[in-house]
């Protein structure tokens, strides 16, 4: 349990980047983990060159779906749409560094289910059946 | 490797005297025993992880899930599903066929819709078709089957039409032993763009099952039938027709959110599976579905028709013995129905019970089929895999017996 509370991601819970929402964001998106009450709001503006260049994130839960969502907005900062929209769990696992358990696995990856909903315009659910039928 | 010897030791309740007899289990296709390594299974779910699934973030409850799902993802590999997530977990066959008739079937019937069934259905695949007919203005049409158990199908492909929705049959009768033509009937059902679902509580336990392969829309099928716990049984739906159909129970764990206004469903399969689930029965059930693929299921089928060829014949040598379904091995599963003379089927299998056998005696839950055949009763033998041909002589002996004492 010492691991999984890990000192990276303690910092990101208590210490937020890019906390707060923008006026002016091209994308924007806010999704809930209904079991846990968790919710987050990703907020993007993309530039003239399909930049993401200023990002902000607002939410509450755990801390391991607020701190995924800092390190997430922390990591897109300045990077092209193209490859924001690449991005995959495993990325967010990599990020995170620790074991997610499958219980857990759902507030880890909110922040990308509300960042992939908001950039590809689609509702919570939809983006849920894209990403997570694995028939196998 | 299907070595019977090996088999009956892995089943401790063949293992006793009843009535100062060993006992001859010949009552499977009412429900099957288990083997040791299912009995361990769920006890070692109480032992050491008995949680309740899927909310739990400590370390028993992600095992109990972990196993839950595991079992799930086992028992539609055996059936060669295309996802886990068309297995829908539920109580029995009959449940599974009544979930489909309250949601897909409500939705979907109206008035002069027709449901094509047949007259050797037992009574879960006919008593929710004749309510959801009530409820809808539908109609049940009953394929007529003769008393070698075979289906009239120039009377099925006439009755064939745009009204008909739905074509609900067995795959293996409980009381004629009949395997039916499942291929044949999707195909034509489809034509007429009805769907088809598919009773597979005795087929499924004893011959190889691929939904893919059989095209069919639904399948339902028991656990307990299959070496199994009850109180779990399977639905499986093709994805797209699950993903449609409305909820059949509401409440706990089938939601994704509520509000005091209304909620969203779960994704599949936990749309249909309402509150706290059978968990031990489920995981049960994965390692029934580990032990039969160990033993092959080609390799069961064949064991069984060795065993009812064989049956068939020695049954055939007592007097007054006659014997309802086809007479081909191959064209039958284990479970025989027959009379012995005019002696009521209670007093043959109480005679038999004396001499440590278990067979069946009344209308097997298929009194409309009885009627038809002009019979209040039968009895019937049904053989599983841990079956011998010692049973079999023992069975005709004791209704040598039976006749001795009331013919």
């Amino acid at each position: 349990m010492d691991d999984f509370y890990k000192e990276n991601i303690l910092d990101h819970y208590r210490n937020p980047r890019h906390a707060g929402t923008l006026a002016d964001a091209t994308h924007s998106h806010e999704s809930h983990n209904p079991l846990c009450g968790d919710v987050i709001r990703i907020d993007l503006h993309v530039n003239e060159d399909d930049i993401v260049d200023r990002v902000a994130f607002k939410g509450r839960g755990c801390a391991i779906s607020q701190a995924s969502a800092s390190m997430l907005v922390e990591t897109i900062e300045g990077m092209p749409l193209e490859e924001v929209k690449q991005l995959s769990k495993d990325d967010i696992l990599e990020m995170l560094g620790i074991e997610i358990g499958p219980v857990r696995m759902k507030c880890a990856l909110l922040s990308l289910k509300a960042l992939k909903a908001g950039v590809y315009g689609l509702g919570d659910e939809e983006w849920e059946l894209d990403e997570e039928d694995e028939d196998w | 490797m299907f070595d019977v010897n090996a088999i009956r030791q892995d089943f401790p309740i063949l293992h006793q005297m009843v009535n100062g007899k060993p006992l001859a289990f010949l009552d499977s296709a009412a429900s099957s025993q288990k083997p040791t390594l299912v009995i361990e299974a769920m006890d070692q779910y109480y032992r050491q992880y008995n949680a309740n699934v899927h909310r739990g973030i400590y370390q028993i409850s992600e095992r109990a899930s972990e196993a839950y799902e595991t079992a799930r993802k086992k028992i539609g590999r055996f059936i060669n599903a295309r996802s886990w997530r068309e297995v829908i977990y539920t109580r029995n066959a009959t449940e599974s066929i009544n979930l489909v008739a309250y949601t897909w079937g409500q939705a979907n019937l109206k008035p002069g819709d027709v449901i094509i069934t047949s007259e050797m259905e037992h009574h879960a695949n006919l008593v929710p078709w004749q309510q959801l007919a009530a409820r809808t203005g539908a109609t049940v049409k009953y394929t007529p089957v003769d008393e070698r158990g075979y289906l009239d199908m120039a009377t099925f492909d006439r009755w064939l039409a745009p009204e008909v929705k739905l074509v609900a049959i067995t795959q293996m009768s409980n009381v004629m032993g009949t395997v039916t033509p499942i291929g044949e009937i999707v195909q034509k059902a489809h034509a007429v763009g009805a769907l088809v679902l598919v009773d597979g509580a005795q087929a499924v336990p004893h011959m190889p099952t691929d939904v893919q392969a059989l095209d069919c829309d639904f399948l339902v099928f028991s656990g307990h039938k299959m070496l199994g716990p009850t109180g779990i049984g399977i639905l499986w739906a093709r994805k797209e027709i699950l993903a449609n159909m409305p909820p059949f129970m509401t409440g706990g764990d089938m939601i994704s959110r509520v509000t005091f206004e209304g909620a969203d469903w779960n994704q599949l399969p936990w749309k249909f599976e309402a509150g706290t689930p059978a968990i031990a029965e489920a995981i049960g059930l994965g390692y029934a579905v580990d032990y039969l693929n160990q033993l092959g299921m080609k390799n069961v089928r064949r064991h069984e028709i060795e065993l009812t060829t064989y049956a068939l014949a020695r049954l055939n040598e007592v007097e007054g013995v006659r014997i309802y379904g086809p007479l081909e091995p191959t064209a039958r599963g284990g479970a025989v129905a027959f009379t012995l003379g005019d002696i009521h089927p209670h007093d043959v299998a109480s005679v038999l019970d004396g001499e440590g056998i278990a067979v069946r005696a009344g209308h097997h839950c298929a009194m409309p089929l009885h009627d038809k055949l002009g019979l209040s009763a039968t009895t019937r033998a049904s053989f599983y895999i841990y079956n011998i041909p010692e049973e079999v002589d023992r069975l005709a002996a004791g209704l040598d017996k039976v006749r001795e004492l009331l013919g």
